[in-house]
């Protein structure tokens, strides 16, 4: 028995029920509901989330100059990207344009952003569904060296490096005090690497954590301050000084170094370390290619990084745009997010009211009314849910669709809408990774492949930054060294009603805010995060999200150790934004596995 | 215990101003930069809700003072001054700050890469309310503000720090947070 959905998945929830709540290594708070038959297969997933719902109450009459400040506090991590979809979106609904060197800087800070999350994302809190600690500590230096020494001219690599890190980390283990590795399933059957490659993977998690802080130095310099930098409607905060020397906030030469040095060297760490560490785990993991999904069938770029200032055609963004629908990779859609029938949000399953829950709304027509009401067939109550009902309300998130259409969004979606445009920076990375290891195209829409994806994407982006950091220094020695327009600061010279659309590629995926502007105030203001997308409950017609899909078919070997649920949830970089808001009653003990 | 004139010291607040009580720390170091001026080896930080990402800012200093909000089950308002060994074992053993994942997680980084503060202190304040999307701070906790900013001081100056009150206010774009997510103008959101 069984039900299927339009997209084409086989749900059957007559097994045994499973529910991991939280899903931790995740901002915010999710929970996973799956049925497994009785060899342990996944054949019913059920993902719900909380979501800040509430940004559109506290922007309304907002001076629309000032809503980027409030929608870089809707989350931890995408601080930047928000700041930046914000301003794009007034911009665009007052016909603001910004001079070249503000669109150098914004490409350069949303890059370092993207850059340090996939770092931070693949070593902090996906690696060790993969590694397993524990077995680091049984390696023999001397091989993890060789091993290290094998996939890359990395210079940290000699066996005393690793004996060290190993007797650091022993002492670590020993005291206690296991901090982020307390929470694993260490001595799974479900980790394959052997304990060289752990030991090495250890090492790199270390590395990264040192290494990470010199990225975010990018947005301090840009940005004004960190850890929430400032921007700007109409261009960038900073001015440009380049003769300068030291005036407070001004980017002079000595800043611009600085800035090159670390690119330099984020290059370096994307490309020796992180790559090859990604190829190496995929080695280990060629026979587990669970977890594609929708990401054969149903992806969705908004595209990003726009090569000309105030230009986001599709032939001026470097970052892929567009939708593949039904697995045809064979055509590409173009996107419109203005157009009311593309991009709609149904509340259906999810914990809201619209007047016809059938139908969809336009974020622009977007309505946010909480409806907190489980579905007859839950269990437990509203304060302690025990068991969701699929069948009814389940989720904060909403259902975004594409003309009605599941999407899965973030790096993998980017870049195989790349791949299908044949756009050789995107296609031939890809080629490479997969003939390295000796793996078919199909291979791409897995788990693997979207943590792949996700690390050729840091190794491009890092390109990319070398790129725009000597564009914009030629663009100053040239004599340019405006970076805003002020021309429409003034809200006496706006229309008296104004509507846009903002949109970026953020680290996980694509995001837009929509805007609207009546009498100098906001009027409305919607976004739709990519986890709202990845994360969405079933629409009306009972087609499931990318999270929901991604699990279908999975076997697990041990239900009561969920580790192939979190990684391939991990695999998303899921951000359901903001709420560090910890519901279960016993928030430490992290994933409360229970078995129905 | 007086601090070494090296010794550099780290007051941090961390929180969700976009979630009722849950910005509390926030807008203690908020308004502690507003009424003080502290020596050169002090660093008031808003930290907001970004974890691991604090981690460089933890590595950087020999003593924390840190503010958040945490559910201790006090009554409401109620303040909790939590020290050195205690904070991460706090954080650790119960839910008790509400970013306990976040900065649990970032007091291990550090400690991971051998350069945690010598000496930690967690201010702490129970919430009333966190459900209120987009709402202010709730009255009992708005009225711990001052409070909690005379513990930190107190706790400074036993660590050998004098602070002074600022005799010019503060200009607009020295705050802390500006572009209307300040204190008084994010309050002033229409019912």
């Amino acid at each position: 028995m069984g039900i299927q959905t339009p997209n084409g998945f086989n749900l059957d929830n007559s097994g045994k029920r499973i529910v991991v709540d939280p899903v931790t290594r995740i901002e915010g708070h999710m929970r996973v509901e799956v049925n497994v038959d009785a060899d342990n297969v996944i054949r019913n997933a059920v993902s719900t989330g909380t979501m800040w719902r509430g940004i559109e109450v506290i922007l309304k009459n907002r001076d629309p100059r000032d809503a980027w400040a409030f929608t870089e506090r809707i989350c931890g991590v995408c601080t930047g990207t928000h700041a930046l979809t914000s301003v794009r979106a007034v911009e665009n609904a007052l016909g603001i344009t910004i001079p070249e060197n503000a669109n150098s800087i914004r490409n350069l800070m949303q890059l370092a952003l993207q850059v340090h999350d996939h770092v931070v994302h693949f070593y902090h809190l996906h690696a060790l569904d993969w590694v397993d600690v524990v077995s680091a500590l049984s390696a023999d230096p001397r091989a993890t060296s060789a091993l290290a020494q094998s996939i890359s001219s990395w210079p940290l690599s000699s066996p005393g490096y690793f004996k060290d890190l190993q007797t650091r980390l022993k002492k670590f283990v020993e005291s206690g005090q296991l901090g982020p590795f307390k929470n694993g399933y260490w001595g799974s059957k479900a980790y394959k690497l052997p304990p060289e490659a752990n030991l090495m993977a250890v090492a790199h998690y270390l590395e990264a954590l040192d290494f990470q802080k010199e990225i975010v130095k990018i947005h301090t310099i840009f940005g004004g301050k960190n850890p929430h930098p400032n921007w700007l409607v109409g261009g960038v905060p900073c001015p440009i000084n380049v003769d300068g020397t030291g005036a407070v906030g001004a980017i002079n030469m000595e800043r611009l170094n600085l800035i090159s040095s670390i690119i330099d060297q984020l290059i370096q760490f994307n490309e020796q370390v992180y790559l090859p560490d990604v190829a190496a785990i995929g080695s280990f993991y060629k026979d587990w290619l669970y977890g594609g999904g929708l990401s054969g069938q149903s992806v969705l770029a908004y595209g990003d990084v726009p090569e000309h200032a105030n230009d986001y055609s599709e032939k001026s963004l470097k970052l892929p745009r567009g939708a593949i629908i039904n697995g045809n990779l064979s055509e590409v859609f173009p996107v419109d997010h203005t157009n009311p029938d593309e991009i709609q949000e149904f509340v259906v399953h999810s914990w809201y009211k619209y007047p016809d829950e059938t139908k969809g709304l336009h974020p622009w027509d977007g309505i946010t009314e909480p409806n907190y009401v489980l579905g007859p067939k839950a269990k437990g109550t509203k304060t302690a849910i025990e068991e969701l009902d699929e069948g009814g309300k389940y989720s904060w998130i909403k259902a975004p669709r594409w003309k009605g259409h599941a999407m899965e969004v973030g790096p993998l979606a980017r870049w195989v809408v790349g791949y299908a445009q044949n756009k050789a920076e995107f296609k031939d990375p890809v080629d490479k990774f997969l003939k390295d290891l000796n793996l078919p195209t199909s291979a791409l829409f897995s788990t693997l492949g979207r943590t792949a994806a996700r690390a050729l994407e840091s190794v491009w982006a890092g390109r990319q930054m070398r790129y725009f950091q000597d564009k914009l220094i030629a663009n100053i020695k040239a004599g340019d060294s405006s970076t805003a327009n002020v021309d429409k600061w003034k809200p006496e010279s706006w229309p008296k009603e104004a509507k846009g659309v903002g949109f970026t590629e953020a680290p996980r995926g694509a995001l837009a805010h929509w805007i609207k502007i009546k009498d100098t105030k906001i009027d409305n203001y919607q976004c739709v995060v990519p986890t709202t997308w990845n994360g969405s409950p079933r629409d009306p017609k009972g087609n499931i999200g990318a999270f929901e899909a991604s699990l279908m078919n999975t076997p697990m070997v041990n239900p009561e150790q969920p580790l192939e649920i979190l990684r391939t949830i991990h695999s998303f970089d899921p951000c359901l934004a903001c709420s560090t808001h910890v519901m279960s009653p016993d928030g430490q003990e992290l994933a409360k596995v229970k078995v129905r | 215990m007086p601090t070494s004139s090296q010794d550099r010291i780290l007051v941090l607040g961390i929180g969700n101003i976009l979630w009722a009580d849950e910005g509390f720390g926030v807008r203690v170091v908020e308004e502690f930069h507003r009424r003080y001026a502290v020596p050169d080896n002090v660093t008031i930080l808003d930290g907001g809700t970004q974890g691991l990402y604090l981690v460089n800012y933890l590595e950087e200093a020999d003593r924390l003072i840190v503010f958040d909000a945490i559910d201790y089950g006090l009554e409401p308002g109620e303040l909790k001054l939590v020290r050195d060994d205690e904070v991460p074992r706090f954080t650790g053993a119960k839910k008790m700050s509400l970013h306990q994942t976040g900065f649990q997680e970032v007091i291990s980084a550090a400690d991971l890469l051998g350069r945690c503060p010598k000496h930690l202190v967690l201010i702490g304040c129970q919430p009333l309310d966190l459900e209120d999307w987009g709402g202010p701070l709730t009255a009992p906790v708005r009225d711990q503000i001052a409070s909690a900013i005379d513990v930190a001081c107190r706790i400074l100056a036993e660590w050998g720090v004098a602070v002074s009150r600022r005799s010019v206010p503060l200009a607009g774009t020295e705050r802390l947070l500006a572009n209307d997510i300040d204190h008084a103008n994010y309050e002033m959101r229409p019912a």
